[in-house]
């Protein structure tokens, strides 16, 4: 794009982020809220394109837009069944904060003085490489071609394997909410797609060609953009379908099998790391073993990845419809 | 340096195991008190002899990799973590252990991995020197965290957790933006890089002060002052802490603050110790002594003994924040900068092991008597002596009697404010000390009253002892205070020395 | 590319604002959830702006990684928060937090019994 062509449509690029964000914030309805929501995340993935961060683009494409928008789609349609006694107070309930007009515009100067600040101490900042000279001088001992899966998976691994197990701790966060006499159940509602409908036609026709781009993009990952996050969150989306569509039912929490998944890649990156540790340094990865092993670890982490984000959108094991055999207890148990 | 890998790692190949193993969580999480004990008592000795032990991770030196730094600052607090985990876990086996006969529940699968999860995010949130590293070890803290709020399911712990969740949230993504802007200014996240530029100093390699630094300390501390629960943003620490079950209260009270305080301590003794203002320390003093006041007049108010030690978390986190008037302050004195700064993290240690031990106190009550009233607390000194004891020694460390560490915190912080003319943090000193004896005085005197008619279910021994043994080990800190004072003295910050601004 | 990622960066500090207003004017706990992504992901584009200005390559990839590890957290956090959200609408039919201050958790009369921590949340029946 030439100059000034690439310039007006970064302009109307911002104006829709923007615009859809603010339309995210301020819809009355929850769920157009949510709809734009997810056009807003692949508004800011395309923003992504244009700062040439094609990696982050992928994922925010693939997460902040697809599974959180999944996920926040399956949480409105809860909420209005076990809320529907009181729909009337949805919007500006009695319960709303103190949103008088005085305290909503103060909040708006207040926000508008932060995002103000920010954007003059973003203006004002010098001119940084960042560490891109040290990545690219170090490049060639990580054993992968692409400076993001280097800085991922070796320069900065250690946040990567935490990071894993972040997911992993939502993972038994979200699991602990579940009730007492539903626990050992699937996660999840349980799916009835009608047989040759089109979500079960979809269900059958989509995972072969899912499954072979998530690997795709975990594979590609050492050289081009992609990786073990944005391969592994294709692979969650196609389990998802095909749990959606009827076709495979949820697994149980209390699968062994299931759990040994939801492990196996941060503990492989430990175990890693561990064998280095006692080879002299901890998570080092000699350069001669650094792409077979960085390979090996992204294998693991895109299955636990994959496995851990599916059963995040699903939710906690309960019965049936969700809302269990008896209604929404009134009086818990103390 | 294996030692410092097992003090971070184990916790987690821990939490990991408990989440495939069934029914076997107390025991994967006993073997891991016992490796990270054996660790941690390998690396004190060595550090308060030969000085900070560096683990850079990978091989990959700051500012492309990541340094984990054991020095006396993290070692103390790791050491103190190790303590209570060992304790707490201890107790959870009532709560949380299984038969091996009976099938696996909600909250015995449950509560190992979190409770190990959230050991490991502390460890590493003491230990690590990375900006962004510390920023995903709070995220792992938080997630646990509130899932421990949540985890009896109750209709008020839910409201509790979601409420520290909002709050954790928001502090999360102030600090996240300030290291953000920190690391698009100078191109590291290293705390001792950043530090080498003298970041704020007029003479230093970055010249003047940039308003994107000024940003980023100010958001940063927000958003740390948030999940160190500082007044004004302490709304969610009460019923959080008291809606949690007793051992995973007595975690949250004694543990969680104290991470994001490590990293608000580090921030700004290590890292920018060039943007202070006297101002700004002034500030942070303040609002540390309207916790003390606020925290301990609610404390007063409450009729329930758990909200009442929750009351009193928020109070005894505000003397930490006297550290930045206290180590700050007039040129003449720096030579005592030093006393105040020890004087906290004495401050910070002896609460937590005193909070702990009340919690668990708290718990083994819940249990006698069903709830946790104060009306249903009379008799309760002759049916568990032990306890009793154990929350009387922990009282003493609280309102800072000698011999205890909250003593030692004390009488050097009250040296450092009298020695820098700072009379007015002496009399916040001094003040909370007889508020706290006042909010304790209640449910102490309501236990020792006489009731014959009172019965109460029996306790098992082993759960009564825990917190006994912590709340020794409150006053042990302050008898035996020579060893982990030298210890804290290792790797000290030149700022603690010769005193900020 | 300077261009861009001045503009892009400025779009961060705009969407850091308006979602902050989002969190605090909004109640309804979903919504909060949004406002908060949305809020990241302005901290996202500010970071990731800062480290594409004055160079001929590409974003910085370390600001990238650190972008991609952060999407992640934030996804993480979100989902256990609908979970929390979700678990909170069961038990109470509500879909926010009651207003609560220290107030709140005082009994009123010191000889009432105590309903310090039950009426922090209404009966929604109530």
């Amino acid at each position: 794009m030439s100059g000034l062509a690439a310039t007006g449509f970064d302009l109307m690029l911002c104006a829709l982020i923007l615009g859809a964000a603010l339309a995210a914030i301020a819809v009355r309805d929850l769920f157009g809220a949510v709809v734009f929501f997810i056009v807003y995340g692949v508004f800011v993935a395309l923003a992504w394109l244009r700062l040439e961060a094609i990696d982050v683009a992928l994922t925010e494409a693939a997460l902040g837009a697809g599974l959180t928008g999944v996920l926040m789609i399956g949480a409105v349609s809860r909420l209005e069944r076990l809320t529907s006694r009181d729909q009337d107070q949805d919007a500006a309930g009695p319960q709303s904060p103190p949103t008088s007009s005085a305290a909503r515009i103060a909040t708006m100067v207040g926000a508008a003085g932060i995002g103000g600040g920010l954007a003059w101490g973003f203006i004002t900042l010098p001119p940084s490489a960042g560490l891109q000279l040290a990545v690219a001088e170090n490049l060639a001992a990580s054993g992968v071609e692409n400076p993001v899966t280097a800085v991922l998976l070796n320069f900065r691994g250690w946040d990567t394997l935490l990071e894993s197990i972040v997911l992993l701790a939502a993972l038994i966060a979200l699991w602990s909410l579940a009730r007492d006499q539903d626990w050992g159940r699937r996660p999840g509602l349980r799916q009835h797609a009608r047989p040759g409908g089109v979500m079960a036609t979809f269900g059958r026709l989509l995972p072969p060609f899912g499954f072979l781009l998530g690997v795709y993009l975990v594979w590609t990952g050492s050289a081009q953009p992609g990786g073990a996050f944005q391969g592994g969150t294709v692979l969650a989306a196609v389990w998802l379908l095909v749990m959606m569509a009827g076709l495979k039912a949820a697994p149980r929490v209390s699968s062994t099998r299931l759990r040994w998944a939801l492990i196996a890649g941060p503990l492989l990156f430990i175990g890693v790391g561990l064998a280095g540790a006692v080879a002299g340094t901890f998570l080092g990865l000699p350069t001669a073993y650094a792409k077979p092993l960085i390979l090996t670890i992204e294998a693991g982490l895109t299955l636990s990845i994959a496995a851990t984000l599916a059963l995040l959108v699903l939710g906690a094991p309960m019965a049936g419809d969700g809302l269990g055999p008896d209604q929404p207890d009134k009086e818990p148990a103390r | 340096m294996l030692a410092i890998v097992a003090l971070v790692t184990l916790p987690l190949v821990a939490a990991l195991m408990a989440v495939v193993v069934e029914r076997r969580g107390e025991w994967i999480a006993l073997l891991s008190v016992i490796g990270v004990v054996i660790a941690l008592s390998v690396l004190m000795p060595l550090v308060a002899t030969d000085g900070p032990v560096d683990l850079v991770i990978g091989g990959w030196q700051a500012p492309l990799g990541i340094t984990l730094r054991a020095d006396g600052l993290a070692l103390a607090f790791a050491g103190m973590a190790a303590l209570v985990m060992a304790a707490v876990l201890v107790s959870a086996r009532t709560l949380y252990g299984a038969s091996p006969s009976e099938a696996e529940t909600r909250g015995q699968w449950a509560f190992w991995p979190l409770a190990l999860l959230l050991w490991g995010a502390l460890n590493v949130a003491f230990l690590s020197r990375d900006l962004f590293n510390l920023y995903v070890a709070l995220e792992l803290l938080t997630v646990a965290a509130v899932a421990l709020v949540a985890i009896e399911g109750k209709r008020e712990s839910l409201a509790a957790a979601l409420r520290y969740l909002m709050f954790a949230l928001m502090g999360s993504l102030a600090y996240l933006l300030g290291a953000a802007l920190l690391y698009a200014g100078h191109g590291t996240l290293d705390i001792g890089l950043l530090a080498a530029r003298d970041i704020g100093d007029a003479s230093g390699a970055t010249g003047s002060r940039r308003a994107s630094d000024i940003m980023a300390a100010g958001l940063m501390t927000a958003g740390l002052a948030v999940k160190t629960a500082l007044f004004p943003f302490h709304a969610w620490l009460a019923p959080a802490h008291a809606g949690a079950p007793a051992p995973a209260s007595a975690i949250l009270s004694a543990l969680v603050p104290k991470a994001s305080f490590v990293i608000l301590l580090r921030l700004w003794f290590e890292a920018l110790p060039g943007l202070t203002t006297p101002a700004l320390l002034a500030t942070l003093g303040g609002l540390g002594a309207a916790a003390v006041f606020y925290g301990s007049v609610l404390a007063l108010r409450q009729n329930r003994l758990k909200l009442i030690i929750a009351y009193s978390t928020v109070a005894q986190i505000g003397y930490l924040f006297l550290v930045f008037p206290l180590a700050g302050g007039d040129s003449y004195a720096q030579p005592w900068a030093a006393g105040a700064w020890t004087g906290v993290i004495f401050q910070a240690l002896s609460h937590g092991l005193a909070k702990a031990a009340m919690f668990l106190c708290a718990g083994v009550w819940i249990i006698a008597v069903g709830n946790d009233r104060l009306s249903g607390m009379r008799g309760l000194a002759s049916a568990t002596p032990m306890t009793m004891s154990a929350f009387g020694i922990a009282g003493v460390a609280l309102v800072a009697l000698p011999p205890s560490g909250g003593f030692t915190a004390k009488y050097l912080m009250l040296t450092a404010a009298f020695a820098s003319g700072q009379t007015i943090w002496a009399v916040v000193l001094l003040l909370g000390g007889l508020l706290s004896a006042a909010y304790l005085y209640r449910p102490l005197a309501m236990a020792f009253s006489r009731d014959d008619d009172a019965t109460f279910a029996p306790v098992p021994r082993s759960l009564q002892v825990a917190p006994l043994l912590l709340a020794l080990a409150a006053i042990l800190l302050g008898l035996g205070s020579q060893a982990p004072f030298s210890l804290i003295q290792t790797g000290r910050p030149a700022a603690a020395a010769e005193g900020l601004e | 590319m300077i261009a861009s990622a001045t503009l892009f960066g400025l779009c961060g500090a705009a969407l850091i604002g308006l979602g902050l207003y989002g969190f605090v004017v909004q109640a309804h706990l979903l919504r909060r959830l949004i406002a908060f992504n949305i809020i990241g992901s302005g901290i996202f584009l500010l970071f990731g702006a800062s480290g594409a200005r004055d160079q001929l390559a590409s974003t910085d990839p370390v600001a990238q990684a650190l972008i991609i590890t952060g999407i992640v957290v934030a996804l993480a956090a979100t989902a256990f928060g609908v979970g929390l959200v979700l678990a909170f609408a069961k038990v109470t039919g509500q879909t926010h937090l009651p207003e609560e201050s220290d107030a709140r958790q005082r009994p009123l009369k010191a000889g009432l019994p105590d309903r310090s921590v039950q009426t922090i949340v209404k009966d929604p029946a109530g």
